[in-house]
Formats: structure tokens, C-alpha cells, sequence
């Protein structure tokens, strides 16, 4: 972690000295929260880590509330979630939350990882960083899974028999898993209970890698709009009060988004029958995982070849781990990459027609087109991305990043202004 | 012996059939306007009400609609007395008495008024009681029958004001009857309502479109009693919000001031 900062004046207050001296934490603050150095052309883009963290802490302060209430049984799962509806003290608002905290939760971290496919921060230094995220990803997509079946309604049911089932494929030790996964010889209760005592542990699985997560972030710090490393004290200012006011901008804005969805549409993102209770002798219409796991459905979906499809479906999210190996290039940020841009935009289109996709029936045109935006989606890691970084021809990229912000305004760089003002707050 | 089960359910479900999706294409509902809709929309009383003896006279018969308590009426405008006469008027399991019987002399059930603390009564013992009365389908609860189709009040008015002839041609199963707007077009629901078919003490006329979107309106509160809970305290986090960003920009602006 970062050192110390002699230059840092003592703390005034004696009983925050006193603890300080025993143990550090005001200091651990100050290095971190206040004084921490941050490129100070960081664009709005970069507010969805820590909008990320709030989702995370609002998801686990909901579900311990809606914990207290529910029933992980079959008989009365479906039941408490509609008591909490309806007879809990504001559970109908803890519930809202909750179900959609999960979906916002989604959309900041999709956002957040696609920021950091643009700006290349998956590059040298910043590779385990970047592998962590990838980690926090692979673990929520369960997590929002299990929760999504102690509902217990119709899609719950099936779309943990499905999911589960997926590991028959495995050769030879796929049933007997997947025996071992339920409890017993298809989803029932023992299920429901384990999928609920995992529920409940994962997302503080998820908290301990953020912490790692935010341990190598502040070995490197924030890689920024131009990918240029910061020079000097020019190039950068303190985290506070700068980041806090401009995070906390992020923050309102969205708390309106979310908010708008739980108070005036909080149904948008499920599927009806999911208000439906779970049946296991009716197959519903159509089985949809909730829509930020669509896009790997449609990669499950393309491949004719169950163990093929299942193990391209977690590829398709492992592949993030080899980004800093598959882009060679030494230019980081896609603002000097043109070849590299208009292929991202092309691959996150990619991922929205995937996403599309997943959602329609198994049928023509889409089974044809969910081939095609799956190859294409693993031909952008394995064939573009690296043929990009070999053969094209970057633009400059700036001196500095104070160069960078002056030639944006139209000036001459100035000198350490971030410092100058770095002392005053101090 | 699992293997070609779970197979065959995987491929089943992985595929959800085309054949299904095309059999089951049922006319999409046409989008009605409803007191509720939008930020501001709440429920309409009288609507509630007049849907609430729909229900009561005609649906309860063969639905049961389990998440509701008689109490909770109270938020359609009824007194404390008359929620405890509506619910009087229905008999509930009484439970041991002081001897510890739960039956009478002739083995029935001991039974006691309905309290208002009580859910609304089933019409059905159990489910193969309904199925085997209605044409061997079970009538489904509509406590959240709402909320759980795809445009649910819309879809209501649909389906109770959908029935017709079947186009020449199609054969019907014993006891269906043929909607325009169920998937697969054949219910096992007769057609519930007919015209004047219950007494509206005031208001409008009692046409079989007037009944459906009455019955409609109170099943989507049963579906959603929080709604104007939800939107009251949702206007007021609103403006909070909007205020409190109006002045974050403002405090934004002003700490980078002096960034370049
Ligand atoms: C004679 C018994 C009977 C009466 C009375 C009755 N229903 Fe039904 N209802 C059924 C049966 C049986 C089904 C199941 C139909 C099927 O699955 O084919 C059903 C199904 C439904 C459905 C579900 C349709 C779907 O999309 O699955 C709704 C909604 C419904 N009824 C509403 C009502 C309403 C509202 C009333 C009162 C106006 C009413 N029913 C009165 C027997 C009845
Ligand atoms: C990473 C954080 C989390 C995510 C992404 C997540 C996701 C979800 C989702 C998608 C649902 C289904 C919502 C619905 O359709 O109603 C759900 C339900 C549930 N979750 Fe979580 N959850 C998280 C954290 C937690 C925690 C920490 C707890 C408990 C301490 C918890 C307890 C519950 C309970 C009891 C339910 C069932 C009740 C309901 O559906 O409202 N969750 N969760």
C-alpha cells in the first residue's frame, strides 16, 4: 500500500493522535480517503466503481432485513415473500429495493467494466486489478441466480432446474453432482435451503475481494481518460475533497435512476410469472434468466453440444482474465486507438444484440443469429484484439496528463495547482 | 435412469419449443386506461368496490384469492363494522374446542364466522376439488392473477370480454369454451359474466365490459395493495433527490473551481 506521507502534519486532535499512535486508522483514512493522489482528469466514468460499492451495500443491508422474514421452504418460501410484501412494516420497499438493487447492481458493474475496456486500465500495471474485477463479476452472476430462485415462482423453479441440470454435462460425474447439488432427485426443498445459506454467504464473499480489489487499485491508483501514467504533482489531486463531492454527484444521480424504478416501475425488469408459484408439473411458456444474464444464455443457447455450450457460456466471462495478454498494444486509452474504438463499439453492440437474443425463443432467425454474435463475440477477444495491437497505427498520445487537460482547454499547462490545493485542504 | 430425464428436460427447456410458441399465439389485449397508471395514478374506490362484489358474487364460487385478509378491505373505504359483516358472513375452520374436538357429533369440520383477521375463504377444500369440478383445470388463485400476466389488468378485461365462436373448423375439449385472447384459445373457464348478471346498487349499468374492468381494477390492488403507498413516499424521495442534486452540482462546480 502506499507509504506514509511525511509530509502529512500530525493530527491536531490528541485523542486522534493517541488512537493513531496504537493504531493507525485516521492515518490508514487520510492516505486513502483524503490525501490519496488521483489523476485529476478522471471523466463521469469513472463513478461506477463506487457506485458499485453502494449497490453492494445496499443489496446486503435489504436482504439481511428481507432474511428476517423469509421462509427458505417450499411450502412457505413464496408465501413470506408476499407477507413481506404486503404485512412487513415498509417490506413491500425492502423487497423493491432488493430486487431491483440487483439489476442496478448490474448495470454500474457492466458500465464500470466497459469503461475499463475503452480506457485499456486492464494494462500493465493494473493486470491483477483487473483479473479481481473479472472475479467479482463471476461471483455475482450466482449470487443473483440463487436469490433469484428463493423467490420460489415459476421462473425461480425452473430456471434453477435448468441451470443446475446444465452440469449433467459434465462427463461421467455430471449426475452425481448435480444429485449432490439438489439434495435429492430434482430441485425441492433441501435445494432451496442450501441455495438460501449461500445466498446469504456470497455477497460477503464478494466484500472480501472488493477489499483485495481496492488494495491493488490504490497500489497503481486510477488509470485515467488519456492512459497516461500521472508525471508529477501536476497531474493529479487529493481524493478529498475533489472525488468525495464529485462520487457523490454520481451517487444522486443514481439514487434517481434506482429509486425511479423501485417508487414508479418496479416490475420492469421481471418476468411476470415469476409472481406465479413455483409448479413443478407446468412447465411455464418460456424460461428467461433475468436480463443481465442473457447474454451468456444466448452463448449456452448456440451450441448445439450441451458440456461445448456450458463451458463457452464460463469462457465468455473467463476470456476477461486474458485481456491484458490478448491486447499488446502499449498505447492504453481507445482515444489514440481508432481501430480499437470502432471495435469496441462494435462489441458492445455485439454484447447488446446477445442480450437481445437471449430473450427470444428457440427458433429461426434467432438460433442463426445467436451463432453468429457468439462467434463473433469470441473472435473479438482471440482474433481482433490481438491483430489491432500489432498492426495499428496509433495517434500521439500526450506528454502528460495536465498537457492533455490544458490542450483540451486551449491553454498553456499550468504548474501544481493540484498540489497547491492539496495543501490548503490539508 | 436420471440421465434421459434430465436430458430430455434440459433439451425441452433450452428449447422451449417453437411448436408451443406458435399454437399458444393469442391476440395481444388492447391497451386500456386505468385511474393507476402513471407516477401520479391511484386506485379509483367506487371501481374497487363495484369489482369487489364481482368478485364476491360471481369468481368466488371458483377462485380463491388466499393473499387477501377480510381487513384488509379497510382500504377500500370500508368501515370497521362493515369488514366485520363481510366477513361474518363466510365460515372458517374453528380449531379445537374446549374439548378438544375438531369435529361435531356427525364427523363435519367445526366451523366459526370469519373474523376480519382472517383470509379471504377458498371455495375449494383442494386442488383436485376445484380440478375435478372444472372440467378437470384448477381454477388459479387470483390474488396476484394482476401482476403475474403480461399486461395483467389489460389482459383481464381481454379474457372476460374475449369469448366468442370458435371459427369453423375447430374442435373445442369437452367443457372449454373458446377466448380470443388465452393462450391457446381454449379455456376452461365458461364465459363468467353475463350482462346485468349482478345488481350495481349505484353507479353505471352492469354491461359485461363495465363488470370486467371493475373486477380488474380490484384484482390489480389485490395484486398490488402498496401502490399508493409506494408513489405518495415516491414523490416525496423524488423531490428530495432532485433538490439534492441540484445542489451537488452547485457544491461540484464550486470544489473544482480552481482544477485545471
Ligand atoms: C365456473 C367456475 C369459474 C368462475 C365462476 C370463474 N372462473 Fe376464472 N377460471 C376458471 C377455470 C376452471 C380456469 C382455468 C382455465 C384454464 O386453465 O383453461 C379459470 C381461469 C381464470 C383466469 C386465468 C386465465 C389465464 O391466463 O391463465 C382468470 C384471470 C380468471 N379465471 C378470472 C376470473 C374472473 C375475474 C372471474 C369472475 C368474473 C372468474 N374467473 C370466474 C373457472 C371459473
Ligand atoms: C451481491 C449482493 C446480492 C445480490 C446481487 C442479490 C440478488 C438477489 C435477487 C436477484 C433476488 C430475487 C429478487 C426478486 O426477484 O424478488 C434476491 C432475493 C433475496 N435475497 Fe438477495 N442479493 C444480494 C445480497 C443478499 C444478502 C446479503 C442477503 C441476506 C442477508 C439476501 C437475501 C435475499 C432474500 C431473503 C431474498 C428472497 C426474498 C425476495 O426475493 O425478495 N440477498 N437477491
Amino acid at each position: 500500500m502506499t507509504a506514509h506521507n511525511p509530509a502529512s502534519p500530525p493530527f491536531r486532535n490528541p485523542v486522534i493522535r493517541w488512537v493513531d499512535y496504537r493504531l493507525p486508522v485516521f492515518t490508514f483514512m487520510r492516505d486513502h480517503l483524503g490525501d490519496y493522489q488521483t489523476p485529476k482528469n478522471l471523466s463521469y466514468m469513472w463513478n461506477f466503481g463506487s457506485l458499485a460499492g453502494i449497490a453492494l451495500v445496499v443489496m446486503i443491508l435489504t436482504g439481511i432485513f428481507l432474511a428476517m422474514h423469509y421462509q427458505p421452504n417450499v411450502n412457505g418460501a413464496f408465501a413470506s415473500v408476499e407477507r413481506i410484501m404486503r404485512d412487513v412494516n415498509y417490506g413491500w420497499l425492502i423487497r423493491y429495493l432488493h430486487m431491483n438493487g440487483a439489476s442496478m447492481f448490474f448495470l454500474v458493474v457492466y458500465l464500470h467494466t466497459f469503461r475499463g475496456l475503452y480506457y485499456g486500465s486492464y494494462k500493465a500495471p493494473r493486470e491483477v486489478l483487473w483479473m479481481l474485477g473479472v472475479l467479482i463479476l463471476f461471483t455475482m452472476m450466482p449470487t443473483a441466480f440463487l436469490g433469484y430462485v428463493l423467490v420460489w415462482g415459476q421462473q425461480s423453479f425452473w430456471a434453477a432446474t435448468v441451470i443446475t441440470s446444465m452440469v449433467t454435462a459434465v462427463p461421467f460425474v455430471g449426475e452425481p453432482i448435480v444429485e449432490w447439488l439438489w439434495g435429492g432427485f430434482a430441485v425441492d426443498n433441501p435445494t432451496l435451503n442450501r441455495f438460501f445459506a449461500l445466498h446469504y454467504l456470497m455477497p460477503f464473499v464478494i466484500v472480501g475481494i472488493i477489499a483485495i480489489h481496492l488494495w491493488a487499485l490504490h497500489m497503481h491508483r486510477s488509470n485515467n481518460p488519456t492512459g497516461v501514467e500521472p508525471k508529477g504533482p501536476e497531474d493529479t489531486i487529493a481524493f478529498h475533497p475533489y472525488f468525495t463531492v464529485k462520487d457523490l454527484l454520481g451517487v444522486a444521480a443514481f439514487l434517481i435512476v434506482y429509486l425511479g424504478f423501485v417508487f414508479f416501475a418496479p416490475n420492469f425488469f421481471t418476468e411476470p410469472d415469476n409472481y406465479i408459484p413455483a409448479d413443478p408439473l407446468v412447465t411455464p411458456h418460456q424460461i428467461v434468466p433475468e436480463w443481465y444474464l442473457l447474454p451468456f444464455y444466448t452463448v449456452l443457447r448456440a451450441i448445439p453440444h450441451k458440456l461445448t455450450g456450458v463451458i463457452a457460456m464460463v469462457a465468455a466471462i473467463a476470456i476477461l482474465f486474458l485481456m491484458p495478454w490478448l491486447d499488446r498494444s502499449p498505447v492504453k486509452s481507445a482515444r489514440f486507438r481508432p481501430l480499437y474504438r470502432m471495435f469496441f463499439w462494435i462489441f458492445l453492440l455485439d454484447c447488446l444484440i446477445l442480450g437481445y437474443l437471449g430473450a427470444q425463443t428457440a427458433e429461426e432467425p434467432y438460433v442463426t443469429a445467436g451463432q453468429i454474435a457468439t462467434f463473433y463475440y469470441f473472435a473479438h477477444f482471440l482474433i481482433i484484439v490481438p491483430a489491432v495491437s500489432r498492426f495499428e497505427k496509433t495517434k500521439p498520445v500526450p506528454e502528460s496528463i495536465s498537457v492533455d487537460v490544458a490542450a483540451r482547454e486551449g491553454r498553456r499547462p499550468r504548474r501544481g495547482v493540484g498540489t497547491k490545493k492539496k495543501e490548503e485542504v490539508a | 435412469m436420471m440421465r434421459p430425464f434430465l436430458s430430455f428436460t434440459l433439451a425441452a427447456l433450452l428449447a422451449s419449443s417453437a411448436a408451443l410458441a406458435a399454437e399458444s399465439e393469442a391476440l395481444p389485449p388492447p391497451d386500456l386506461e386505468w385511474s393507476f397508471e402513471g407516477p401520479l395514478g391511484l386506485y379509483d374506490r367506487d371501481a374497487m368496490r363495484r369489482g369487489l362484489k364481482i368478485y364476491r358474487e360471481v369468481c368466488a364460487s371458483c377462485h380463491s384469492i388466499g393473499l387477501l385478509r377480510y381487513r384488509d378491505l379497510r382500504a377500500l373505504g370500508y368501515t370497521e363494522s362493515e369488514v366485520k359483516e363481510i366477513a361474518g358472513q363466510y365460515e372458517v375452520p374453528a380449531g379445537p374446542d374446549p374439548a378438544g374436538n375438531t369435529v361435531d357429533a356427525s364427523g363435519n369440520l367445526l366451523t366459526r364466522p370469519a373474523t376480519p383477521a382472517d383470509a379471504f375463504v377458498a371455495p375449494f377444500a383442494n386442488a383436485n376439488a376445484a380440478k375435478a369440478a372444472n372440467n378437470g383445470k384448477v381454477p388459479p388463485d387470483l390474488s396476484l392473477i394482476a401482476k403475474s400476466r403480461i399486461s395483467g389488468p389489460d389482459y383481464l378485461v381481454a379474457l372476460l370480454t374475449g369469448y366468442g365462436e370458435p371459427p369453423a373448423g375447430t374442435e373445442l375439449a369437452p367443457g372449454a369454451s373458446y377466448n380470443l385472447y388465452f393462450p391457446g384459445h381454449q379455456i376452461a373457464m365458461p364465459p363468467p359474466l353475463s350482462p346485468g348478471q349482478v345488481q350495481y346498487e349505484d353507479g353505471p349499468e352492469a354491461t359485461v365490459a363495465q363488470m370486467s374492468t371493475d373486477v380488474s381494477h380490484f384484482l390489480m390492488w389485490a395484486a398490488e395493495p402498496k401502490l399508493e403507498e409506494r408513489k405518495n413516499l415516491g414523490l416525496k424521495v423524488m423531490g428530495y433527490l432532485a433538490v439534492l442534486f441540484v445542489l451537488m452540482i452547485a457544491v461540484k462546480r464550486r470544489v473544482w473551481r480552481d482544477v485545471h
